[in-house]
């Protein structure tokens, strides 16, 4: 019999805001010492308050509408209570009743074609903190920057079917949000995780088969193969009645690429929802719902559309661009510059894009300022820099944002010459020096121009015109 | 009575005492309860912030019940309330003896109302969000008030005119210009038409019916009209308060588990045990009955049959009180069903306070506020604690 996988997400992506959603600690925990960016409200101590951040509200609204969502104009926060150390309160303060955004859908294209994924709702909630076991002295510290990080939930229905449209998906999201700044979707970075809920059933059957449940993936990679291994276990234990399958909890081993079972719906525990009285309903009114439309970008298929019509790019130039906020950003500075979009467009894809691969970057990761590669642009089409140098301007500022191009051409000698005589100097020294290959380019081989024209560009550190230099050689050789 | 006492100098030579549900940063709260012995805030509560920035000093701290869901005090881990075989209610006790001019404790379950009436003071518990909750150990947070405690009602008026007012610090906090513009109205009008209730009578002592004769007469004396209506659907708010309320104490009090700070069982193996061990050593019995109860009514199972349906009882309470309202401006009930309790009183009943706050959940449900003086307790419209402080200023007289 063929089979079908039914697979639902619920994908738990950190919010950019600088603070914490219920008090003022910093929220960027990456990187800082354990329990840098505490509190006594984000510690769950008796006595303080929780204060609603307004841009979670914010960035949670933003990420509904870019879902396509309805969003909930009376949005409220509930207590789910459960005890374990990293949750310092014994609840966590999420949103049962009314989620901020709901009936969303998200467009993705596969091998298969294109799909709309149906969102169920989105979700405003606190992050726990992390729990940091020390083998070598048998103990397990307990680390709470994390706790009260904001989150958003991303709840799908059921409507993914393949490890390739739960990629899709993810990357969709990630490109979504990061369009919208919400966040930065880095599984690597925790900051954006991932529960796979997976059922399979005949084909052509509409009856959900049952469902486990896989948490907290955090690498696109291991999802896909923990997706594999789960539709040929559930596969196995239909056909071959190797197991019995029940609703649980499962937890993928990525090393030994298995997964366990963690919990069943019998054992799972009763969070205990309830309305949180120390959080008034947030009431989005028509004025702050406005506003949050008016901030959202343009989509990535309105960038790309527009960049064909209006800038007349390629298809494949306007998909590459599209790709990163980051990179259209970069794309747009440049062309308000140097006016001129097909450079611009070649400069991201030839060179920007290039370096950022050499370098292991992703696109997000670009720190260029899209304005001074705009100058670069400039100074190279008006042949005050070659465009090795350009290059090499482009390089340098991979490492300091803060260089100006044209300041930094001059001071490292990057600028073009227009002194002919030192050209023709030069070009009488590679003469005299090389007899070989002048003979050989008297003699009908173009290819020896080359190595005189190499040796002085290399003289003249790349700053002149090359098509001066062509001239002024072939008439020195002409000369002998 | 008092479990610590304070160096805090006053400017003003005025001194204040808390009840130990406010944290203080000098010495330790510990809510009644074993499990927050010797537990050190790292901040004070507002309401003390406000009064020491006034000038007002804190003569101590005075023990209050676990969790403050006791009659007056008597299932405090650490104090003595107990006298002549009878409760004593402890902040009373440091107004009765001088040493402080008022008490500011939480109201949870109605023990500063019952505490007042016994100990012939005067106490008000203002309207909820008009104080900031800030620095309170939190119990039942949709309904606590931190309330003042004082000889007459002058001096309630002084405190509470001190640690009123908004605080960024409380999500729950009113702000001052909404405020200003619902204590407007409340305020100017004067008490001229008290309801009471014919069935909310049934069953007081001797000792409670004579104190709401005596006040009624004194009501009528100083031309006062008084009626007796019938209580509908206030008499309701008893079971819907103690479903919320144990709802919400069984949240708030999950936080203690042994992990953090406060009372650690020795006898542990694993996570389990810890939080077990800890929580069974360090709880009492009624808060233990509070949290199974609680958590039973917030199961997948009860909550829209049980949780649900007291939140809804609370909005039709709250909408009987605005009908009510309407034509009478002040509801005069008992605080409490008898003057004194005793020990035995406990023993024969050990959820009496889960009963006796008959008298006390309409205002702790609604959020409503409400004064006891000469042992009876008035509830008036919200935002109204002037008027019922002035009315009860012409009493005193």
């Amino acid at each position: 019999m063929k089979y079908e996988t039914v697979i639902g997400l619920e994908v738990h992506v950190e919010l950019a805001t600088n603070s914490k959603i219920f008090c003022s600690c910093s929220a960027h925990s990456y990187g800082a010492d354990p329990n840098e960016h505490v509190c006594p409200a984000c510690c769950g101590m008796p006595g303080m308050l929780p204060v609603v951040n307004k841009r979670v509200v914010d960035f949670g609204m933003k990420a509904g509408l870019m879902l396509n969502c309805d969003i909930n104009r009376t949005t409220t926060f509930d207590k789910k209570s459960y005890y374990y150390p990293d949750l310092p309160a014994a609840y966590q303060t999420t949103q049962w009743f009314a989620p901020v955004a709901v009936n969303g859908t998200v467009e993705i294209e596969t091998s298969n074609g294109r799909k709309s994924v149906r969102i169920k709702q989105i979700h405003m909630e606190e992050d726990a903190g992390k729990l940091v076991h020390d083998i070598r002295e048998d103990t397990t510290h307990v680390d709470f920057n994390r706790t009260s990080v904001p989150l958003i939930e991303i709840v799908s229905q059921p409507d993914l079917s393949s490890a390739e449209e739960v990629e899709a998906y993810l990357e969709r999201l990630k490109n979504l949000l990061r369009y919208a700044k919400v966040a930065e979707c880095e599984m690597a970075h925790g900051t954006m995780r991932c529960d796979v809920n997976l059922s399979v059933r005949p084909e052509g059957t509409d009856i959900l088969g049952v469902r486990t449940e896989m948490k907290n993936m955090n690498s696109i990679e291991a999802i896909k193969r923990a997706i594999e291994y789960e539709v040929a276990r559930h596969i196995d234990a239909i056909e071959n009645g190797t197991e019995v399958l029940v609703q649980e909890t499962r937890r993928w081993d990525d090393i030994k690429g298995k997964s366990y079972a963690m919990r069943t719906k019998e054992t799972a525990g009763d969070y205990r929802y309830f309305p949180d009285p120390n959080v008034m309903p947030v009431v989005i009114d028509d004025e702050w719902f406005n506003a949050i439309k008016e901030t959202l970008p343009e989509f990535p298929e309105v960038k790309r559309a527009r960049y064909a019509e209006e800038f007349g790019l390629s298809e494949y130039d306007a998909d590459q661009l599209s790709k990163s906020i980051a990179l259209c950003e970069c794309f747009e500075g440049a062309v308000s510059v140097c006016k001129n979009a097909k450079d611009a467009a070649n400069w991201m894809i030839s060179e920007v894009m290039s370096i950022l691969n050499a370098r292991k970057m992703t696109y997000d990761m670009l720190n260029i300022d899209g304005k001074a590669l705009g100058e670069i642009i400039l100074l190279v089409s008006e042949g005050k820099v070659g465009r090795a140098n350009g290059k090499k301007i482009l390089a340098a500022m991979f490492d300091d944002e803060t260089i100006e191009p044209a300041k930094y051409a001059e001071e490292n000698g990057l600028v073009m010459s227009n002194d002919t005589g030192l050209i023709e100097a030069t070009a009488k020294a590679a003469v005299a020096a090389d007899p070989k290959a002048v003979s050989d380019f008297k003699g009908g081989k173009e290819k020896a121009l080359m190595s005189l024209f190499g040796r002085c560009m290399k003289e003249l550190k790349g700053n002149c015109d090359p098509q001066v230099l062509r001239k002024i050689l072939i008439d020195e050789i002409n000369k002998q | 009575m008092k479990i610590y006492n304070a160096k805090n100098e006053a400017a003003s030579g005025k001194l204040v005492v808390a009840d130990d549900m406010l944290l203080t940063k000098d010495m330790p709260t510990t809510a009644g309860s074993k499990m927050l012995e010797g537990y050190m805030s790292l901040f004070d509560a507002e309401a003390l912030t406000r009064l020491y920035a006034a000038g007002y000093g804190l003569c101590g701290k005075a023990s209050v019940g676990e969790f403050a869901i006791d009659l007056v005090g008597e299932t405090a881990f650490d104090g003595e309330n107990e006298r002549d075989g009878k409760l004593v209610y402890a902040p009373a006790e440091s107004i009765k003896n001088g040493e402080a001019i008022a008490a500011v404790c939480l109201d949870v379950n109605g023990s500063v109302r019952r505490g007042a009436a016994q100990s012939g003071l005067v106490s008000i518990k203002p309207t909820y969000g008009t104080v900031s909750r800030y620095g309170t150990i939190p119990v039942a947070c949709s309904g606590e008030t931190v309330s003042v405690l004082a000889a007459n009602a002058k001096d309630c008026r002084e405190i509470l005119d001190v640690i009123s007012g908004h605080d960024d610090k409380d999500g729950t906090s009113l702000s001052d210009d909404l405020c200003k513009k619902l204590k407007k109205d409340a305020d100017r009008a004067e008490i001229k038409k008290v309801a009471f209730f014919k069935e909310m009578t049934d069953g007081l002592d001797e000792a409670v019916i004579d104190k709401m004769n005596a006040f009624r007469a004194k009501l009528s004396e100083n031309g006062i009209e008084v009626c007796e209506i019938e209580d509908g659907v206030i008499a309701a708010s008893r079971v819907a308060w103690n479903i919320l309320m144990s709802a919400e104490l069984c949240n708030n009090v999950s936080r203690y588990d042994g992990v953090k700070y406060g009372y650690r069982t020795e006898n542990f193996n694993n996570l389990d045990t810890l939080y077990t061990n800890s929580r069974t050593e360090a709880f009492g019995d009624l808060l233990k009955t509070a949290i199974l109860f609680g958590s039973e009514t917030l199961s997948t199972d009860n909550y829209m049959k049980v949780y649900d349906k007291a939140l809804r009882t609370r909005r039709v309470i709250a909408d009987a009180f605005s009908k009510i309202f309407e034509e009478y401006d002040a509801v005069l009930l008992p605080a409490c069903s008898k003057m004194a309790y005793t020990p035995s009183d406990v023993k024969e009943d050990k959820y009496i306070s889960y009963h006796e706050n008959f008298y006390t959940a309409p205002a702790s449900i609604t959020g409503l506020p409400a004064v006891v003086a000469e042992g009876v307790q008035l509830v008036g419209r919200a935002f109204s604690e002037n008027a019922l402080l002035d009315l009860i200023e012409k009493e005193e007289k």
